[in-house]
């Protein structure tokens, strides 16, 4: 039987199984701590720094933090509203993010999270990077101008022998997700669509499958991210 | 002495251009020119995109009829997705994109004739600048102002329905579109509160043609006269030799009527137009490869249509269009501003055809795609607003664009926008000692009758700020003046 632990957000008591995901447990208290790298089902990697929030003071991401019992959490301050807001405008600052024509407008994470810390123009200089479209492979697309190196399809997307779709290449700054034109062959139409769904940016796309969904009915239109947790 | 009289910026258009005039000793037009100072590089940086993203890429070339590009656009990568052209959708895909396209035809012309050329006709290209706005035309007809700004409304709308939204929709994709119109969608458009319904949108629209001519009545020499000149026309007709603002064929007549282009695929425009460039503009000069660029240059825009078209697919369009024929006897019709009664005409039939359409059952149809055989290569042309749009991709194997080559409306109409140019700066400025306001705006005037879109993107309309300066021979400035 599950042993549930006390512990409080921004002041509130919360309850939670002992050991679950900060950023679930937060989730199940209906409070919203924002997520870019992580997804659900997949182990958490606390790359993306965006989920970052204060444990007993100290800042830890929350995607890799489990909760123990009597632990305080504040996940709202002025200083982490703005990491988070800076977070946001340095991924957009180092890609080339150019959402009028991507496929993944309306449902994108980053485009989502920008519009609700209200990023208007990035503080730091855009670096304009010269990035490639990979598109040999006959069912998906990978633009590297988008990535954000979040690393959720090198850790989710897995072929029927559980082998790695998406590999890192390169090093340092030039580091890009390619595809693995050995694991990734014979895909089903179903994987490759997993794998632009898992991707939270325009970054991997199926072969011919852009703007199907009508404005209005993407994913951000009309609820914008978290506000289904809280507003 | 010589001088050279500068119009910078041209207001009241869409975009940014300016006019050069250059006037010899003795006072005569010695040269004139309409540059195109804007750059803007689409053809370039679609390049490397995956070909489904165009028609959402290109778009953004304007705010004004994004529609246009978007389903050019959309047409030429339906025949790379093997769609075919035109006739390869389903009833369904087919009818939304007109129906959006349509809309779209409605709300340009409308926003063109009464927020930019009206304030010449009503107060005349003399008038006060102050006066002369589409300010001044809400306070002296309010009427027609709150008319003018309901049928955009109306236009937009329809965009709306069928794109997802008023400007920059998603609507067209390759071999279809991904939405059709709800029942609730189709009912609002059709029979929705008074008095944006489609009824009343045909209503106004004949209202507005009974103004201008009633204006064309009464100002008949200066409608007739006014940068009138012999040129050629091109436009898309339907296979029958109907107007057909979505798809067609491409015809040509010349000044007396005769085709010089008969009614040819699209796909295969290269074999009958060139372009040309010019050191002066970024604006190229198209010309019809036949007749060579002396003599092959030609006017696209709501007068080619009307002199290319047989006839028009709508009753009261059609009337209107046999009363707009019978001026010149069935031959083509030459006189510049004219184009605002053919403008004026497509907005009625715009209206009658989106009423017929949202009174057609496959627009709420569920059918939306059609794919076939890859095909490295794909020509979209549609009939925008301002004129013929052509737009053509290339693409490699693993379906990245390789080549884009964009001929807009404007880019047709730039060879005749300069004679227009010449023509209304030799009436009004030869031998004169004092450029005056009046004559500058009189060059705008015949500038505006082609609705050109200098940039397709940008807005500048009311008094902008024009100056014009005085040069002698050796390019000393004498005066300058601004308004």
């Amino acid at each position: 039987m599950a042993s549930f632990v006390k512990f409080t957000i921004n002041g509130k008591t919360c309850l939670a199984e002992e050991g679950a995901q900060l950023v679930e447990a937060a989730k199940e208290n209906g409070i919203y701590i924002p997520t870019l790298c992580n997804y659900p089902g997949i182990p958490p990697k606390g790359s993306c720094r965006i989920c970052t929030v204060l444990v007993n003071g100290i800042g830890q991401t929350a995607c890799t933090t489990k909760v123990v019992e009597g632990m305080t959490v504040q996940t709202s301050t002025p200083e982490l509203e703005e990491f988070r807001k800076s977070v946001i405008e340095i991924l957009f600052a180092e890609g080339n993010h150019l959402c009028p024509s991507c496929e993944k407008s309306g449902s994108c994470e980053l485009q989502a999270l920008a519009y609700r810390y209200r990023v208007t123009v990035p503080h730091f200089p855009y670096l304009f990077p010269k990035r490639d479209v990979e598109a040999w492979h006959p069912k998906l697309v990978k633009d590297h101008n988008r990535c954000i190196q979040c690393k959720r399809c090198i850790r989710g997307i897995r072929n029927g022998k559980g082998q790695a779709l998406f590999a890192f290449g390169k090093r340092g700054d030039k580091v890009v997700i390619n595809i693995d034109p050995e694991t990734s062959r014979d895909i089903s139409d179903a994987l490759a669509q997993e794998a632009m769904d898992m991707c939270p940016v325009g970054a991997i796309l199926r072969k011919e499958k852009g703007f199907d969904v009508p404005i209005g009915k993407r994913k951000f239109d009309r609820q914008p991210i978290g506000s289904d947790i809280q507003a | 002495m010589s001088k050279k009289i500068v119009i910078e910026p041209v207001t009241r258009v869409e975009g940014h251009g300016k006019v050069t005039i250059h006037l010899d000793d003795q006072g005569n037009v010695a040269q004139s020119r309409l540059h195109i100072v804007e750059f803007r590089g689409f053809e370039r940086f679609v390049q490397g995109r995956p070909y489904w993203e165009a028609p959402v890429l290109v778009e953004r070339l304007c705010g004004i009829c994004p529609v246009s590009h978007h389903l050019a656009a959309a047409k030429a990568v339906d025949v790379i997705a093997g769609a075919g052209t035109g006739d390869g959708l389903t009833p369904t895909a087919e009818k939304i994109r007109r129906l959006m396209h349509y809309g779209q035809m409605f709300q340009s012309h409308t926003l063109h004739f009464f927020h930019l050329a009206s304030p010449d006709l009503l107060f005349g290209y003399d008038a006060p600048p102050e006066q002369r706005n589409v300010i001044g035309v809400a306070l002296a007809n309010r009427e027609l102002a709150t008319q003018a700004v309901l049928m955009r409304k109306y236009g937009q709308e329809v965009i709306a329905a069928t794109a997802g939204k008023k400007i920059h929709g998603t609507g067209a994709i390759p071999g279809g579109v991904n939405k059709s119109l709800t029942i609730e969608e189709r009912d609002t458009l059709l029979k929705g509160r008074a008095p944006l319904n489609a009824d009343k949108m045909i209503a106004w629209s004949q209202g507005a043609l009974a103004f201008f001519k009633d204006y064309y009545k009464k100002n008949k020499a200066f409608i007739d006269g006014f940068s009138q000149f012999p040129s050629n026309h091109l436009s898309l007709v339907r296979k029958d030799g109907a107007l057909d603002l979505y798809h067609g064929v491409l015809r040509a007549v010349d000044a007396a009527g005769k085709k010089i282009l008969n009614d040819v695929d699209y796909q295969d425009y290269l074999s009958h137009l060139r372009e040309e460039v010019r050191s002066w503009s970024y604006m190229k000069f198209p010309f019809l490869k036949i007749l060579g660029k002396e003599k092959g240059w030609y006017r696209v825009g709501p007068l080619a249509r009307l002199n290319t078209a047989d006839f028009i697919p709508t009753p009261l369009a059609q009337k209107e269009f046999e009363a707009f024929k019978a001026v010149t006897g069935g031959k083509p019709n030459n006189m510049c501003m004219h184009t605002h009664w053919a403008r004026l005409i497509e907005v009625l039939h715009s209206a009658e055809v989106i009423r017929d359409l949202l009174l057609d059952s496959d627009i709420t149809g569920t059918d939306l795609v059609t794919k076939g055989k890859w095909q490295p290569v794909g020509v979209g042309v549609i009939e925008a607003p301002r004129g013929t749009l052509m737009h053509h991709y290339r693409v490699n194997e693993d379906d990245l664009i390789t080549m884009a080559n964009l001929i807009v409306s404007t880019t047709h109409n730039n060879e005749p926008m300069n004679r227009a140019v010449n023509c209304v700066a030799k009436a009004m400025m030869t031998g004169q000692k004092e450029i005056t306001e009046p004559m500058m705006n009189a060059v705008e005037v015949a500038i505006r009758a082609y609705d050109p879109c200098l940039s397709c993107a940008t807005h500048a309309y009311g008094q902008m700020p024009l100056e014009v300066s005085l040069y002698d021979a050796t390019g000393k400035l004498i005066s300058q003046r601004r308004k």
